[in-house]
């Protein structure tokens, strides 16, 4: 188990590393952030003089070797337009996200599973067609689009809820909902795959055979077994708590992290953005983590494979 | 020597992961070890044994579709090129492979008509015109009707979509066809036409068979020669009635004894208690002494060498060749 | 022989949304208190459909029709919860593939307490103590052990071992054994059926065994039925419809399978295949591929007849040709024992 984790956590440092370095050099060859912040008709001596602050005009290594060794000592760097430490910045920011991402999550979970669920135990049957169609409907549509929707019916023609900011909760409530709509939608979909081909297994027959109630052989051996494949894809959706809503954010002026990413990218804040996709790469592989020890504890061909 | 396939000493030792560990533990599994056979052209020689006996990797091992850790592999006299090289796929024209699931070795988009003339592009053989004409042959020579070139394989039954696959094995008129479990996934009635029809074409072309099978009813009807294997080695290797009427090795008459039969006389079965070691790690001595009734001391300590028993086969146990040292049994 | 299942008429159709396919075309079959039945035929025969139609296990798109009597109840058409109580209790099934008819994430010990459970009423200690003792049973060692493996542990004959000790949780009257052996090697497939013998004889358990292996179903039933196209085509005492066989289509597997004693010689094919079931022919399903086919076989379906005794067979013209059959290739030359 100890040599699982280390194996595992040896991967991460490494998909982080690339992540960051990736990053880096993206943002160092898309354009001077010299001149985004201080606009393009700035004197030449300021520009100069910004660069030198920054470190700019050193070579590309060199920039990126003084960012590493201040990565690993917790200094993230400090944000250029503001000034304080970017990741001070940055993790102001969480709170706000994982205010609507939370709820969204949950609403996911409560929703697309049992919906999948029924879905696939009912096959074929009018719920099921009517399930899958507004499911289809649910990922297809792309977010902005149904936050749009959304703020015309219930904002702009019922007037019963804010279009954006965040000033109360009633403010949460679209983004929480626009995020949700979609990942249910594919939740309810893997999860009826998932059910649909674990109930076309010999051994649910077997069960069916043995003289178990249907009942028994949905909950008993159908359930935990579709639970495997479902948990993948509820990791990845904890994965992306902090960046999948970057969109929806937008939209809503909601203050999380995805509208300080949008910002930065914008303004060419290089500490910032960094900052800011290292924090998703690290929730990324620790939710691949988690779903990799979970899978280990739901089936046990993985866990005996590791504990021998 | 004039035999078309020669292998000597053959050995695949894979190594195998044991875990997920890190860094991970691996464990050798000797899959064929110390394998040796010969197949004049024109013969066919039955490799049989019960699934992990190693019978599938010696034959992928001739067609040097799997790495061999040892021994040589000698066909019409010369070493196997080295797997993917020019050579190699030369060669392929020679010696071709059929599988046990027709449905799956051909192509669901194709009709079969084009899939047996793929070798023939491939290996830039004749002109169109001449390739159709040899297809039509073939087909016809493998009890396909011409037209049925444009049947998809899922419009065809079990029975012709081996033939199809055997049809297009043979389109390069190979001079040997290594047949994995070549029958097993086909209906009763069925494996009647094409065990037939192998040994039709055996008589007509010449071709040389590797017969992989569990079944010793079918290998007796189409072999010249049989090697029993177990947990990697030749255990009995010889002319099929003597193997199968007076088994010498213990091991080959628990197998043939266990062969369920339709007639009525009732003959004595053996029956052997639990299941083949794990390859992984193969008991010293005779692998086969932790099944054997009549294993003794020595059977536990010293691996019986496959030596001849003067009746033309060979054998691998320390009775068959002195049957006077049991009495320690 | 007093009669534990009768099946009269049984007739199995799948809706497949566009058309009706139909896999059972009316079978009779009547299985005793503790009789041995083999049922034989080619894939698509229908000798498992046979099964799973009775105990409601083909799923919403078979619609099963006819009688199959148990204890004088109709099973089919029966409500959901009478079969339930039938299923594992009064008839049990093993598959043809162990391994996966157990369920991959529960331990062999839950998967066969949970039959116990469910049929004898135990729990804790004793369900584990009855659990202990079946695995015993069945020939598995260290049970002990064994109780707390998963599935993919085990060999595909130690799962097939699990599988009968979960049949026999329920202490039913009926095993309905679906190609119990076809996935394991030939040594291993020994040791089932020889546990399955034994168990029979201490038991009193009947069993039906459904088989495409002609020999298996030969050593270890005492009455045969063949199948083709769903239908019964020909039923006999085991010693009966091995050595004089009636129906051409038995004659026809006999004569194609080749056998490990006597002359070698070439083997003698039916030509053509089985018919696809939305290409059934109009009279008798084997007449297209029967040397001895005339006129009114190609329109008339024959009906399972009894002509003398035990032996039943659905061929029109079982009495021409009864005489020239008597001096045919069913007469193999006697078996040589083996040194």
């Amino acid at each position: 188990m100890i040599r699982f984790i280390l194996s595992r956590g040896l991967r991460a440092v490494v998909t982080i590393f690339l992540v960051v370095t990736f990053a880096f050099i993206v943002l160092r060859l898309s354009g001077d952030p010299a001149m985004q912040i201080l606009s393009v008709d700035a004197p030449p001596e300021a520009i100069a003089a910004f660069r030198n602050e920054w470190g700019l005009n050193q070579p590309i290594w060199q920039q990126f070797l003084d960012y590493l060794l201040n990565v690993l000592h917790g200094n993230f760097g400090d944000s250029m337009r503001e000034g304080r430490p970017a990741m001070d910045i940055v993790l102001e920011h969480v709170g706000a996200t994982l205010m609507i991402t939370l709820p969204a999550l949950a609403l996911k979970i409560v929703i697309g599973i049992p919906a999948g669920i029924y879905a696939a135990l009912h096959r074929n049957s009018l719920a099921d067609r009517m399930t899958m169609m507004i499911s289809v409907a649910g990922f297809t549509v792309p977010s902005f689009v149904l936050a749009l929707v959304l703020v015309l019916i219930f904002s702009v023609h019922l007037g019963w809820l804010p279009s954006t900011g965040n000033a109360t909760w009633k403010h949460a409530i679209l983004p929480i909902v626009t995020l949700g709509t979609a990942g249910a939608a594919i939740l309810a979909r893997f999860t009826r795959s998932a059910m649909l081909e674990v109930l076309g297994q010999s051994y649910i027959r077997a069960a069916s055979a043995k003289g178990l109630i249907w009942r028994q052989v949905v909950t008993g051996h159908a359930l935990p077994n579709a639970a495997i494949p479902t948990v993948t894809i509820v990791g990845f959706m904890i994965g992306s708590l902090i960046a999948g809503a970057v969109v929806v954010e937008s939209v809503f002026s909601w203050p999380g992290i995805g509208y300080l990413l949008i910002s930065a990218v914008a303004n060419r804040d290089l500490a910032i953005v960094q900052s800011i996709l290292l924090l998703i790469a690290l929730c990324m592989v620790c939710a691949n983590l988690v779903v990799d020890l979970l899978y280990g504890w739901i089936d046990p061909r993985v866990r005996l494979r590791s504990a021998h | 020597m004039n035999d078309l396939l020669q292998v000597d000493d053959l050995a695949c030792h894979f190594s195998v992961r044991r875990d997920h560990g890190f860094p991970a533990r691996r464990v050798p599994l000797k899959a064929v070890d110390g394998v040796s056979f010969s197949l004049a052209a024109g013969r066919t020689l039955a490799l049989v044994g019960e699934s992990g006996c190693g019978k599938s990797t010696t034959a992928k091992a001739v067609l040097g579709l799997t790495h061999k850790t040892g021994g040589d592999v000698l066909f019409k006299g010369a070493p196997l090129p080295k797997a993917g090289t020019r050579e190699w796929r030369r060669q392929r024209q020679d010696m071709q492979l059929v599988f046990q699931d027709p449905l799956a070795a051909l192509d669901r988009r194709l009709p079969i008509g084009r899939q047996i003339e793929e070798p023939l592009h491939i290996h830039g053989v004749d002109d169109k015109a001449q390739r159709r004409e040899t297809v039509t042959r073939i087909m016809t020579a493998i009890g396909l009707k011409p037209h049925q070139a444009a049947s998809f394989p899922h419009e065809l039954s079990g029975g012709q979509r081996q033939r199809a696959v055997l049809a297009r094995a043979l389109v390069l008129e190979p001079s040997l066809l290594v047949l994995d479990e070549p029958i097993s996934a086909l209906d009763v009635s069925i494996q009647a036409q094409v065990i037939n029809l192998l040994v039709e074409l055996q008589e007509r072309l010449g071709v040389a068979y590797l017969f992989i099978s569990h079944d010793l009813k079918v290998v007796r009807q189409i072999s010249h020669e049989v090697a029993v294997m177990y947990l990697g080695r030749i255990v009995e290797h010889g002319d099929p009635e003597t193997i199968f009427t007076a088994p010498a090795h213990p091991y080959t008459r628990a197998l043939v004894s266990a062969i369920p039969t339709v007639r009525t006389t009732k003959r004595e079965r053996i029956i052997l208690s639990g299941d083949p070691p794990n390859p992984i790690d193969t008991p010293p001595g005779c692998p086969f002494h932790t099944r054997c009734a009549q294993a003794f001391e020595r059977c536990r300590i010293e691996r019986p060498e496959l030596a001849s028993t003067g009746d033309g086969r060979t054998v691998a146990c320390h009775l068959a060749h002195a049957p006077d040292v049991r009495a320690v049994a | 022989m007093e009669p534990l299942v009768s099946i009269r008429n049984l007739t199995v159709d799948f809706d497949l949304g566009r058309r009706v396919s139909r896999a059972l075309r009316g079978v009779d079959l009547t299985i005793g208190r503790g009789e041995a039945v083999g049922l034989v035929g080619e894939s698509g025969c229908g000798k498992s459909i046979t099964w799973l139609g009775i105990l409601g296990l083909l799923g919403g798109r078979a619609k099963v029709h006819g009688e199959a009597w148990l204890d004088g109840r109709n099973l089919v058409g029966a409500p959901v919860s009478e079969l339930e109580r039938v299923r594992g209790k009064r008839i049990a099934l093993i598959f043809q593939d162990p391994s996966s008819s157990l369920n991959p994430v529960h331990r062999i010990g839950r998967q066969l307490t949970e039959a116990l459970k469910l049929h004898r009423g135990l729990s804790g200690a004793e369900a584990k103590a009855e659990a202990l003792r079946l695995l015993d049973r069945v020939g598995i060692p260290a049970a002990r052990q064994r109780m707390n493996d998963y599935p993919h542990q085990l060999s595909g004959g130690m799962n097939q071992r699990v599988m009968i000790a979960m049949a026999l949780a329920g202490e039913p009257d009926l095993l309905v054994a679906d190609e119990p052996t076809t996935a394991l090697d030939a040594t291993i497939q020994a040791q089932i059926l020889d546990l399955l013998r034994e168990i029979r004889e201490d038991s009193n358990m009947a069993m039906v065994l459904i088989s495409h292996d002609l020999g298996v179903v030969a050593e270890n039933t005492d009455r045969v039925a063949v199948m083709y196209a769903g239908r019964i085509v020909e039923q006999a005492p085991n010693n009966l419809l091995f050595e004089r066989p009636r129906h051409p289509y038995t004659r026809g597997l006999l004569n194609a399978l080749p056998d490990l004693e006597g002359p070698r010689e070439p083997l003698t094919a039916i030509p053509g295949s089985v018919p696809e079931p939305w290409n059934h022919p109009a009279g008798c399903a084997f007449a297209p591929r029967c040397d001895h086919a005339h006129g009114a076989c190609h329109s008339e379906i024959p009906s399972l007849a009894r002509r003398d005794g035990h032996h039943l067979s659905a061929c029109l013209r079982t009495e021409e040709m009864l005489g020239h059959m008597l001096d045919d290739v069913s007469d193999r030359e006697p078996a040589r024992s083996y040194a």
